[in-house]
């Protein structure tokens, strides 16, 4: 048997994982939330907490590439895992298609929901380069989004894969 | 009120082995946790009873779809992505993989498990009415070795399952012989993405000519645990399908529900949800190539 990661005191564990392409190393205690970890400890505020409860997609990141929301994931779940929050996606000043394509289409109004928008429609194009309607609404059902309605984010959606198929 | 992290174990062991040892040597004292759709929401607001967990997420021997010849074996560790992903569940368990889909969004799809599903024991738990039409089976895992349960058998009560303080469900098994039925499916909910259902039903029919050769039919979300409408059922087999026998039917299924008034939806919308539900798969299955 491995030794589990946590120790029977309670106390905190160390957890090593790669965030936006950085190595990372930090403790913490094994169950507290990787939303928590992530915007207090690594200083990325771009994941916000909406519900809390696994119903907005606000807090979404992309770990192992696969599309989570980040407030229901115990840190010690996260160890040795490869995390991608939205402030992994541009290159430096250089914005990635669907932030771009967002900001065309006037797919962000408060910004609360937009980074989890970005990364479930970076998780959906990575998966399916080429979304029907009916797909994109299906992969942002688990987002909301309270001002802009979603026409406007399905359209950036819709943009940012034309975009993307032509470079 | 917020939880407090340093209140709570949670260890990550290697393998299945390690986890039902630990579950073993203090029989109750830990909660496994796989994806936390569930455990994490109650850890947030405060309201996790348990203070020692045990994480079983991402365990190989939990996560693989195994398909032979008679059955298919599901993971308990599975996710409703790889059910819905998987191409067997798709073709032959075409309930089990709708289910699937309309659980939750995709990122509460690529972490809940069927496993958790079952044993969190929600009776609004969507995928509960397909593996009773499939009359799967369970095996649960322990130290003391494994054992096979019919599903049907494991929930006792509201929230309440034949699971042993020292257990885990390893897998779910269904056999393949579902093929040549007609399977109908529909969730009913206040929206159709993200919505726990006021009535969810599965269902299974196969037909030799107009007579009903089999029949199955499962609802969730209407009682306190998933259930057969096993009257109605009875009554459908070996008959011609008519007219006089869809109103007898729709009738019976009414009057054998006895559904339940809570926060999502009244007795009286369930039951008429139910008796046009039931209506409505009849009539498929009877125009259906099957």
């Amino acid at each position: 048997m491995t030794e589990p990661l946590s120790m029977e005191n309670r106390t905190t564990c160390e957890i090593s994982f790669t965030v936006n392409g950085e190595s990372k190393t930090i403790r913490a205690y094994p169950i507290e939330r990787l939303l928590d970890v992530v915007r207090r400890q690594l200083g990325l505020t771009g994941a916000k907490e909406g519900c809390g409860e696994g119903e907005c997609g606000s807090c979404s990141v992309l770990m192992n590439g696969v599309l989570v929301n980040s407030c229901l994931i115990p840190v010690l779940q996260a160890n040795e895992a490869n995390i991608v929050t939205i402030e992994g996606l541009a290159a430096g000043a250089q914005l990635d298609t669907l932030q771009n394509a967002f900001l065309q289409c006037g797919g962000a109004q408060c910004g609360i929901c937009t980074p989890g928008m970005i990364l479930a429609a970076s998780h959906l194009l990575n998966n399916n380069p080429g979304p029907s309607l009916d797909e994109i609404r299906e992969a942002l059902s688990g987002n909301l989004c309270r001002c802009t309605g979603y026409i406007q984010i399905f359209e950036a959606v819709a943009e940012a894969a034309r975009n993307r198929a032509t470079t | 009120m917020r939880s407090n992290p340093s209140e709570y174990q949670l260890v990550a062991p290697a393998s299945l082995q390690a986890v039902v040892s630990l579950l073993a040597a203090e029989p109750g004292a830990w909660l496994p946790i796989a994806g936390g759709t569930d455990l994490m929401v109650q850890y947030a607001a405060g309201k996790l009873p348990a203070r020692k967990l045990v994480s079983i997420w991402n365990l190989s021997e939990l996560r693989r779809i195994e398909v032979l010849p008679d059955e298919i074996r599901i993971g308990a560790g599975c996710t409703y992505t790889d059910l819905r992903e998987h191409q067997t569940v798709q073709r032959e368990f075409s309930l089990l993989a709708r289910a699937a889909a309309w659980t939750g969004g995709v990122a509460n799809q690529n972490r809940g498990t069927l496993g958790g599903n079952i044993v969190n024991a929600s009776p609004a738990a969507d995928s509960l009415p397909a593996l009773l039409v499939y009359e799967a089976d369970l095996i649960l895992v322990s130290v003391r070795g494994e054992r096979r349960l019919p599903y049907r058998e494991f929930h006792t009560g509201y929230k309440k399952t034949k699971l042993a303080p020292d257990e885990l469900i390893r897998t779910i098994c269904i056999a393949r012989k579902f093929s040549p039925y007609f399977a109908y499916t529909r969730k009913v909910g206040a929206r159709n993405a993200q919505a726990i259902s006021k009535v969810c039903i599965a269902a299974l029919g196969r037909r030799g000519g107009d007579v009903v050769e089999d029949i199955r039919i499962a609802l969730g979300s209407v009682a306190p645990v998933p259930i057969r409408l096993v009257e109605t059922e009875r009554l459908l087999l070996g008959q011609s399908m008519d007219s006089s026998l869809l109103a007898v039917v729709k009738k019976t299924a009414i009057a054998e529900l006895r559904p339940i008034d809570d926060v999502r939806s009244t007795a009286r919308y369930r039951s008429a949800v139910v008796g046009n539900l039931v209506t409505e798969f009849l009539e498929k299955l009877g125009s259906s190539e099957f």
